[in-house]
């Protein structure tokens, strides 16, 4: 059964200055997959996730060309970036929870949306922590500060923040990179459950973690996308030689 | 670059190989032994036969620390896949031919060689045998295909083989227990060269992604 497409990329041109970060970027994501990108560093993994939710609006002379249709809708011209980053939230490399309690930290977006009454908010933080697999860990805790957490619980943490505004998509920059195994499995084990309500799109340096968790790999080298397919297809019969050198280890 | 896992696999490649050549050695000496009653071809055939079994450990040793130490994706797991499916059948081939040298400790069948098939069913498996090792070593899917082909052939002559041995005990009763081990040697070729045949099916999914023409993961 072929999902639903919650994003239409189509003849994206991304600059920065004078360099050209993405070329001719055509691709698809269906809706309540997870979808991984991949390839070497710098290849405009990050630039291109970013752009899912316009944060390279923040960036001086970055030019775009081509469209990104989110359910249809052009996200840099018919949507308020706001609007679009409640839809469409974002997951660091590096956890990045504010320096406030666990508690605000949860609550800061959907405040930031409208919402005041503390029941709601209290419903909406708890519904969020435990979706993110961290609410026995700091339900007796939620006053204390967010840095007082691991590493591992400050990213579930994160993730927490960006659900509690009720997004449709989740992007994630190497949600993991920074983690040790077992919070890297706790949290691959949270991205799966989450497939089942979102729209998930992972960055990622991990073949294992990609063929792990995706539906869909996307792989790129210096800005333009070699290859995308199913994981399994892509991880058994690549069909680009520099997707299998990558994959296999020989690139370089 | 040169990635570490192409000198592994390398070694790996060198060794099975070196498992198919003792394969060939074992099936040429069960046949020796069958066509000429050569008693010294029977204890070739069991000894290569304990040599295959020992090399079979240590090259699966050898797939599984591959497995471990570098999570290989694509060809390189498909290599080391298939590998470990090849080591099956060519476990198995070394077993059969050593069933077939220790029947001959029991009897001499070399009185039934002229009036039956078993030189041609022995020569064609032994022939798909060789080619599919050969297939391996050179990565030829050519041969692949040939040895695949070959296998028809091998049945029709075990067809052959059955009509041959149902004459033979009608016309002579006191050859019916000869007759019995006769037919165990025929399938047991047979059996052979549906191992070789499986080797070349592996060959080729090593290279192409595509068993029996079919995508597996
Ligand atoms: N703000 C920026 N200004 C100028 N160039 C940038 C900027 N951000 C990224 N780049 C360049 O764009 C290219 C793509 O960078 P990007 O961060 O998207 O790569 P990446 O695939 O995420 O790499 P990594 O795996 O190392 O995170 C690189 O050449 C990078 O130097
Ligand atoms: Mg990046």
């Amino acid at each position: 059964m072929e999902n639903k497409l919650k994003f239409l990329i189509e003849n994206v041109n991304l600059y920065y200055g004078d360099s050209h970060a993405l070329k001719d970027i055509n691709l698809s994501i269906e809706e309540k997959e997870i979808t991984s990108f991949i390839g070497p560093s710098g290849c405009g993994k990050s630039t291109l996730i970013k752009s899912l939710n316009r944060l390279n609006d923040l960036i001086e002379n970055c030019k775009i060309t081509g469209t990104f249709l989110l359910d249809g809708i052009n996200i840099y011209k018919d949507i308020d970036p706001n609007l679009l980053r409640k839809r469409v939230g974002m997951v660091f490399q590096k956890p990045n929870p504010f320096a406030m309690s666990i508690y605000d930290n949860i609550a800061y977006g959907p405040r930031t949306h409208g919402i005041k009454h503390k029941v709601d908010l209290d419903e909406i933080v708890e519904k969020s922590l435990k979706k993110s697999a961290i609410w026995e860990e700091t339900k007796d805790r939620l006053k204390k500060s967010a840095l007082s957490l691991s590493g591992g619980q400050q990213q579930r943490l994160c993730i927490a923040r960006a659900l509690a505004v009720s997004p449709e998509v989740v992007l994630m920059d190497e949600p993991t990179s920074a983690l040790d195994p077992i919070s890297t499995a706790k949290i691959e084990e949270l991205v799966l459950e989450l497939k089942k309500e979102y729209t998930i799109v992972i960055v990622t340096h991990s073949m294992q973690q990609a063929v792990r968790i995706s539906d869909k790999t996307v792989f790129f080298l210096m800005g333009e996308v070699i290859e995308s397919n199913k994981t399994t297809e892509l991880f058994s019969r690549p069909k680009d030689s520099r997707t299998e050198d990558y994959i296999t280890g020989r690139f370089g | 670059m040169k990635a570490m896992i192409d000198k592994e696999l390398a070694v790996l490649h060198e060794e099975l190989l070196i498992m198919g050549g003792l394969c060939e050695k074992a099936i040429k000496n069960a046949t020796k032994a069958l066509l000429e009653y050569d008693l010294s071809a029977i204890n070739t055939t069991i000894y290569t036969e304990i040599e295959i079994a020992k090399k079979e450990r240590d090259i699966e040793e050898l797939c599984l620390q591959l497995l471990l130490k570098q999570h290989p994706v694509a060809r390189d797991l498909r290599k080391i896949s298939s590998t470990l499916k090849m080591l099956t059948d060519m476990d198995r081939i070394g077993r059969q031919a050593r069933d077939i040298a220790e029947i001959l400790l029991q009897t001499d069948l070399s009185r039934h060689i002229r009036n039956t098939h078993i030189k041609e069913i022995a020569t064609a498996s032994m022939k798909m045998v060789t080619g599919s090792i050969d297939a391996y070593g050179d990565n030829d899917l050519q041969a692949c295909e040939a040895v695949i082909e070959e296998d028809n052939l091998v049945d029709e002559l075990f067809n052959e083989m059955k009509k041959d041995i149902i004459e033979m005990v009608l016309a002579d009763k006191t050859q019916i227990e000869n007759g019995m081990y006769l037919l165990m040697i025929a399938k047991y070729y047979e059996k052979i060269a549906d191992h070789a045949t499986n080797i070349a099916h592996w060959v080729e999914f090593s290279n192409t992604g595509k068993y029996k023409g079919e995508d597996i993961s």
